[in-house]
Parts: C-alpha cells; structure tokens; sequence
C-alpha cells in the first residue's frame, strides 16, 4: 500500500506522541473540579480586576469547565488570564466552527452548557454555522467573541464584525458588552438562558477596550431579565384532558423528539411508554430516548423513517406529542399528514404549538414536569375504566414491522455496504458509546442501523444538517464524557470539511474513532440524482474512493494528523478493524471504510410528498388498507 | 387578512427594535405601521405594531416575539375598546388666491398651522388613519407637496394601564 510507514516509523512516530502527551500532562493544570463550593446566601465575592480577568472569573462561577476556541486580536486580553485559571480548562481548536461544533457535541453529551471561543470578525463569523445548528437543534451554548475596541465600532475597524447582528435570527438572545462592570451579570444571565427553558445559543460580544479596562468583579449576580419566563409547569386542565385522550384512544402513537432528550425526561417517559401501552416512535433528535430494544418501539419517524413509525403516524386516532415540533422531515406534505388523528401536543416552547398542525390539546411545559404529572392522571384513567383496548392496533402495527422491517440490499458492485459497516460498529462497540453523525446517508444508515438504548449516546445535526458536523462535535463529546467510546460516523464529504480538528484531538488526548463510510461521492446528493435527475451525476463525485486518485488519502491523512489510519474495503476486514479501533486508546483513529456509491437510503418518503406514499425500496411501496 | 395592533413592552435596551423588526421580516409577517417610544417606566419602551394578518398567524407571531428575550409583554388592542391615533405633517401648496380655502380645511378638521411661508403652509393633524385620509383628499386640489406621518398609536380605553404590573421581578441569581 503506497505511504505505508516502515514498522520502525511507526514505532518512533508512537514515541513521538507518547512524548507529547506526557509533556502535556505535566503542564496540566489539573482536571476542573466539578461542582463550585457554594456560595452561601449574601456571602457576595468582590474584586478589583480588568474585565479579562472579570470574565474568566465568571465563566468559573458560572461552572464552565471547558471552553473550546482560538485566540486572535480583539479576544487576546481575555487568553492572557485564560492561562492562570485552574477551573477552566481551554482547548484550542484548529478552526472556530470546529469549537462551536465540539461546544455543541459537549453540551448534547453532557446536558450542561457547551463554551466556545472566538476572535472578532472572521473568528466571530466563523462561528455563525455552529451557533445556526445549535439553535436550531435547542442546544444550550455560549459563544463569547472578541469585539473591537468600543471607539472604533461601526468605523469599519480591522477584523471588525457586526456579530450580534449577523445572529440575530440564529441566537436564543444575544449581547453586546462594552461596559466591564456589565461582564459579570451578562455572563451570568447568558448561561441563564442558554440553559432554562427551551435550551439554544446565546452570544456574548465584549469589546476588547471593556476587557483591557479596570472594573470590580462580583459574584454572585442579579438577572435582569424581566421578559423571560419560561413556563415549566403545565397547565392542569390539559393533563388531564391529554390522560383521558391517551386512556381512550384505539390507535395512539406517542410520537418523542429532541426535547425530551433535552429536559432529561428519558427515565420518566420510559414510564408513560410502559404505563400506556402506546407504540412510540423516536424522530431524528430523540435516538435513545426510548431504547431500541423496548418492545413498542416502532423506530423513527420521516423521510427516512421506519415503515411501521410512519404508517403508524398516518393510521393513528391520537398522536401524543412529547418535544417534537412536526418538522417537514417528519410530517412530509402536512396537508396529508396524520388525517384522522387528534394532537396532544407538550413542548416547553409554546411557539411550538400549532406552529405547523393544529392542535386539539395544548401543553406547554417542562417535559419532566409533564410526564410526571400526566403519570398519575393517567393510572386514574386506568383505574376509572380499564386500560384501552389496543389489541387490534397492536396487531395492525406488529404486522407492518414483520412485512416492513430495516433492512437493504447488499450491492451489486461488490464494494462493501455501508449498512453492513455502520450496524457492525454498533453491534461491536454496544449500546453505551456514543455516536455522532455528519449529515447525509451516513447520518441516516447511522440513525436506523445502531441500536441506541440510552438518551445522548446519538449525537447528529438534525435541524440545520451541518455537513461537518460529526468530527469537531465527536471531540466535544469526548471532552464531556471521556470515558465512554465515541465513534463519528462520517461521509467522505462531510470529512473533509472539519477533520482539521483531528489535530485538536491528538494534541489534547482526545482519543475519538471515526469511521469515514467513504463513497467517493456526496452520497445523499447523488441519490437524489439517481431517483430524480436521471441520474445525471452533477458534481457530486469526489475521487476519494475505489479506483480513484484518492485525494485525499485518508489514512495517510490519519497519519499525518497523529491518528491510527486503517482503511478496509473487503468484508472480511471490516469486524477486525472495528475491533481494532475499539482497542485503540491512547490517539484518535480513522478508519475508512471504502464503500459502494450505489447504495441508497430506504425507506423514503421524498420532499414534499404525502407520508401514504413512503417507498420501502426502490419503487415499492407498502400496500396498507387505505381506509380513507 | 385583517387588521391587528400590537402593544409590545420592551426594555429599553440597545438593538430591540430590530430584534422585532427583524423577526416580523424573517418569518415574513407583513407590517403596516410601526411606532416606538418611552413609557412612564424609564427601563421600558412601547412599540405599537399594526399587522395584517389571519388569526392563525397572528398567534405565531405573537408566540415568536413573545420569545425574544427584551420582550416583557404584548397585548392585542381590540380597535373598539381603544384609543388609536396617527400624526401628520402636510405640506400643502398655498398662496394668496389658495390659503383661504386651505385654512378652512383646516379649520373643518380641527389641524393646526405650524409654518407659514408666501406661497406653502404645513399642516399638523392628528386622528385616526381614514380621519387622517380624509383631510389629504379634502387638501389634495390645493397641491399637496410633501407627507410625512406617524405609525399608529394606541392605548386601551378605560381606567386599566397594560404596564403597571410590566415590571413585577422575579428574583433570580446565577
């Protein structure tokens, strides 16, 4: 194999890493601490400091513990601190987007509030896809970015940006500091936002004069947000209207989004399912809500989604609604969608509600506060009139599942099938790694073919679909949880717009394992050309693959960054690279797995079509009972 | 479509009103007019948005901009239990064979002369839009030379005030 190093080049370049990392241990300043001691009630901390300081004094207080970004001209003041502190520990990316993904990969693995970094102008703009992706996927992240000195704002200064405008649309709430005394509070009410309610970005631009000048620091702070509210706690009324809904329904579906994943409600809901009795589906954000291993789990909604999931939607009388928001990806041409089936729709964010499908019982609320109040209210139901009788729903859906099951075909071109690779990696590395997609077929094959059982063990771009998405938010998972395995599944295409933060990852002991499922093409754009282009094949090819100039060539790319390259392209390889990669600890691993291009995405339900018309295959569609 | 007013209580902050105004264009909400100005409260401004807008539509914007953080409270003005009021300032062609006509349109809408130069006269008047309209159809033979005019104000009738629990604090620290 061309660029294959010596045995003896591998073993100096080990020692080489080896030397790096216990270098790097030596200098560490120590794992953060976790919890702050706490500050008693009016035991208020002052100090005199410049606003740097006040900031990394805030971010400790606030309990940040890892902040990923770049330093650069307007944010510099604040790096200088930065480097003293013992509680926060800084990871310097190789590309702002990749620490806004890693923020992002960090805060959906962890629950707690992702941290990222940046410089003014191109340093802030850079973070504009992750803080997109972050808002529309509800993840509770602070961007905080270097601004230029107050007196040259709006002259077009150097590196200047308007960032706080630019984001507007795509932050939860933003700010522009240039008063240092502000620091504290702003940070403070940042971390506040990002975190209560529905979680998403918040930007906090500080000038670099507010940084440089001299101000007091206290701690802790006042909020003053008197327009922010959340409502947590639902409304009495509609709980128990939704029990009586749910208690005699004869076709519900408990229909599970990301929200429930955000609000940690997993455990609770595991107990609606079983109380209920109710088939649940799991959409895109909500892998691992429900296990996959949970009898009544029909799988996932949409586009992509499972046979049974979405004839279920289309055939039901009540669709329960947990945190999801009737996306396009879900509902396909809404006019269709769900025709005969009244909605119970609980979100934390009432904007939600009737957004895209009317809506017969409303809930706004924390879904934790939902479930466990819908609990009892529904054991009342029970206890009041027996439980529903779904025996013949049950059997209409148990017969979709055995006609209609996951599966695919193996290809004809004798290249390996990614389906096959992607069910290997989860089948040997189980249920309690986490996985974190890009965007494409890979993401899709990564969300149908693993078996997720647990929540934040399924970690993708649902809402934006960043391509690149995968490796930087990998790195921000391994960061938060180190001591589980995580793969990113990613594309050929999707790899080669962030694998620059390999080098995050070798040089910080951040030992991820990806698994490039490459075809040598942006696969999903090709199968589109395939099904509605004729197959005419624009631009789309990327001469990463089989019989290809291979440029790049992953695993010496892999090398190149300090990683275990392997590549695979027969069956035979693919259980013992797995295997390999999973034993592998001590530096990143990319494996690329080189797989037909000729491989496609099923079931499919295309854009802007009704659900009834899902495809199980390639021009086969499932012959249910139309009643309508 | 029809017609609604918005009273919208905002802090008083730096940027609120293209957060509002820029979440009306981004989920393509059509406005009408828009008005914006200090309250008896120093920390909060009132924005008065007329929309046109189904009722559906109407409760998603009302949701989204419930959302935006600087929003403390909105409330739908019904136009029969409110007050609504625009200004105007017309600038209305008047020389000595004109103005005595211009000054009984005037006269017959109860506006005001405010400048007074030989040959043009600019008028002050305030009232509800169609009142308003009106008034440049009435002047309109005599020249109208230059509009300007005002979003719509309102206020709700009656002794209740929609901002005096605005600023009711729940206390929170980080």
């Amino acid at each position: 194999m061309a660029g294959t190093p010596t045995p003896s080049q591998v073993a100096a370049r080990a020692e080489a890493r080896a030397e790096v990392r216990a270098e790097l241990r030596s200098r560490s300043v120590g794992r953060p601490t976790g919890a702050l001691a706490p500050v008693a009630d009016g035991d208020r901390v002052t100090e005199e400091v410049t606003g740097a300081q006040s900031i990394v004094r805030s971010l400790e207080e606030v309990g940040a513990e890892i902040v990923f970004g770049i330093p650069g001209g307007a944010i510099l003041p604040t790096y200088d601190p930065l480097m003293d502190s013992t509680r926060l520990r800084h990871i310097l990316v190789r590309h702002e987007q990749g620490g806004g993904h890693a923020a992002s990969g960090y805060a959906h693995a962890t629950g707690k509030v992702g941290v990222t970094m940046a410089t003014s102008g191109p340093g802030a703009t850079n973070l504009v896809t992750p803080i997109a992706d972050a808002h529309m996927d509800s993840i509770p992240m602070v961007a905080i970015t270097g601004q230029v000195a107050a007196a040259s704002i709006g002259t077009d200064a150097f590196q200047e940006a308007d960032i706080v405008g630019i984001t507007m649309p795509i932050t939860k709430h933003s700010y522009l500091v240039t008063n240092p005394d502000e620091i504290p509070r702003v940070i403070a009410e940042a971390f506040h936002i990002a975190s209560t309610g529905r979680p998403g970005p918040v930007l906090v631009d500080i000038a670099k004069s507010a940084m440089q000048a001299m101000t007091s620091f206290s701690w802790p702070q006042d909020l003053q947000l008197p327009g922010y509210h959340p409502v947590t706690k639902p409304h009495a009324k509609q709980i128990k209207e939704a029990a009586r809904l749910l208690a005699t329904s004869r076709r519900p579906v408990l229909y599970v989004g990301g929200g429930v994943v955000r609000a940690d409600a997993a455990d609770l809901l595991r107990r609606l399912v079983d109380l209920s009795g109710a088939p649940v589906i799991t959409t895109l954000m909500a892998r691992g809500a429900v296990p996959d291993s949970h009898p009544q789990h029909l799988g996932m909604p949409g586009m992509h989604g499972t046979v049974p999931a979405v004839a279920a939607l289309q055939k039901a009388d009540l669709i329960f609604a947990l945190g999801a928001r009737f996306d396009d990806r879900v509902t396909g041409k809404l006019s269709s969608f769900a025709p005969h089936a009244t909605i119970v729709h609980a979100d934390i964010d009432p904007a939600e509600i009737g957004k895209n499908r009317a809506v017969d019982v409303p809930i706004v609320g924390d879904l934790r506060e939902v479930i466990a109040e819908l609990l009892p209210e529904l054991e009342r139901e029970h206890t009041a009139q027996g439980k529903p009788d779904l025996e013949g729903w049950w059997r209409q859906c148990d017969e979709w599942r055995s006609t209609y099951p996951l599966g695919f075909t193996e290809p004809e071109d004798g290249h390996l099938s990614p389906q096959h690779v992607i069910s290997r990696i989860g089948a040997l590395t189980g249920p309690d790694a986490v996985y974190v997609a890009g965007v494409g077929q890979h993401q899709m094959w990564a969300s149908q073919f693993i078996r997720y059982e647990h929540p934040r063990t399924w970690i993708n771009s649902g809402g934006l679909g960043t391509m690149g998405y995968s490796v930087p938010a990998a790195m921000g998972a391994k960061v938060g949880r180190p001591d589980a395995t995580v793969w990113a599944i990613d594309g050929d295409g999707c790899f080669q717009m962030t694998n620059q933060e390999l080098a995050t990852c070798t040089i910080n002991d951040i030992p991820i394992k990806v698994a490039v499922i490459n075809n040598s093409s942006l696969g999903m754009v090709r199968q589109w050309q395939t099904l509605f282009y004729n197959e005419r094949y624009s631009n789309t090819d990327l001469h990463t693959g089989h019989g290809t100039a291979r440029v790049p060539d992953f695993v010496k790319l892999a090398d190149a960054y300090g990683c275990e390259g392997i590549r695979v392209e027969s069956l035979a390889d693919v259980d013992a690279a797995i295997k390999r990669a999973n034993e592998i600890d001590d530096r990143p691993v990319v494996v690329d797995f080189t797989v037909s291009r000729n491989a496609m995405v099923w079931p499919m339900v295309a854009a802007g079509v009704s659900n009834d018309d899902i495809q199980y295959a390639r021009g086969i569609s499932p012959a249910w009972d139309r009643e309508d | 479509m029809s017609r609604h007013i918005l009273s919208v209580l905002v802090e008083n902050k730096p940027g609120v009103l293209t957060r509002v105004a820029g979440l009306f264009a981004r989920r393509a909400f059509n406005i009408h007019s828009l008005a914006v100005g200090p309250t008896e409260h120093e920390e909060i401004s009132r924005i008065t948005v007329v929309v046109d807008v189904d009722e559906h539509p109407l409760e998603q914007v009302t949701k989204q901009l419930n959302k935006l953080i600087h929003v403390i409270k909105i409330v739908e003005l019904d136009a029969e239990s409110s007050v609504q009021r625009e200004l105007l300032l017309v600038k209305v062609r008047a020389d000595g064979a004109s103005r005595a006509g211009v000054l009984e349109v005037v006269e017959l809408f109860r506006a005001r002369v405010v400048d007074v130069v030989p040959d043009s006269v600019v008028i002050e008047a305030t009232g509800t839009g169609a009142k308003l309209d009106a008034l440049l159809s009435a002047l309109e033979p005599y020249g109208v030379r230059e509009i300007v005019k005002s979003g719509t104000l309102a206020i709700g009738r009656g002794a209740r005030s929609i901002t005096d629990r605005a600023l009711e604090r729940v206390a929170r620290t980080a």
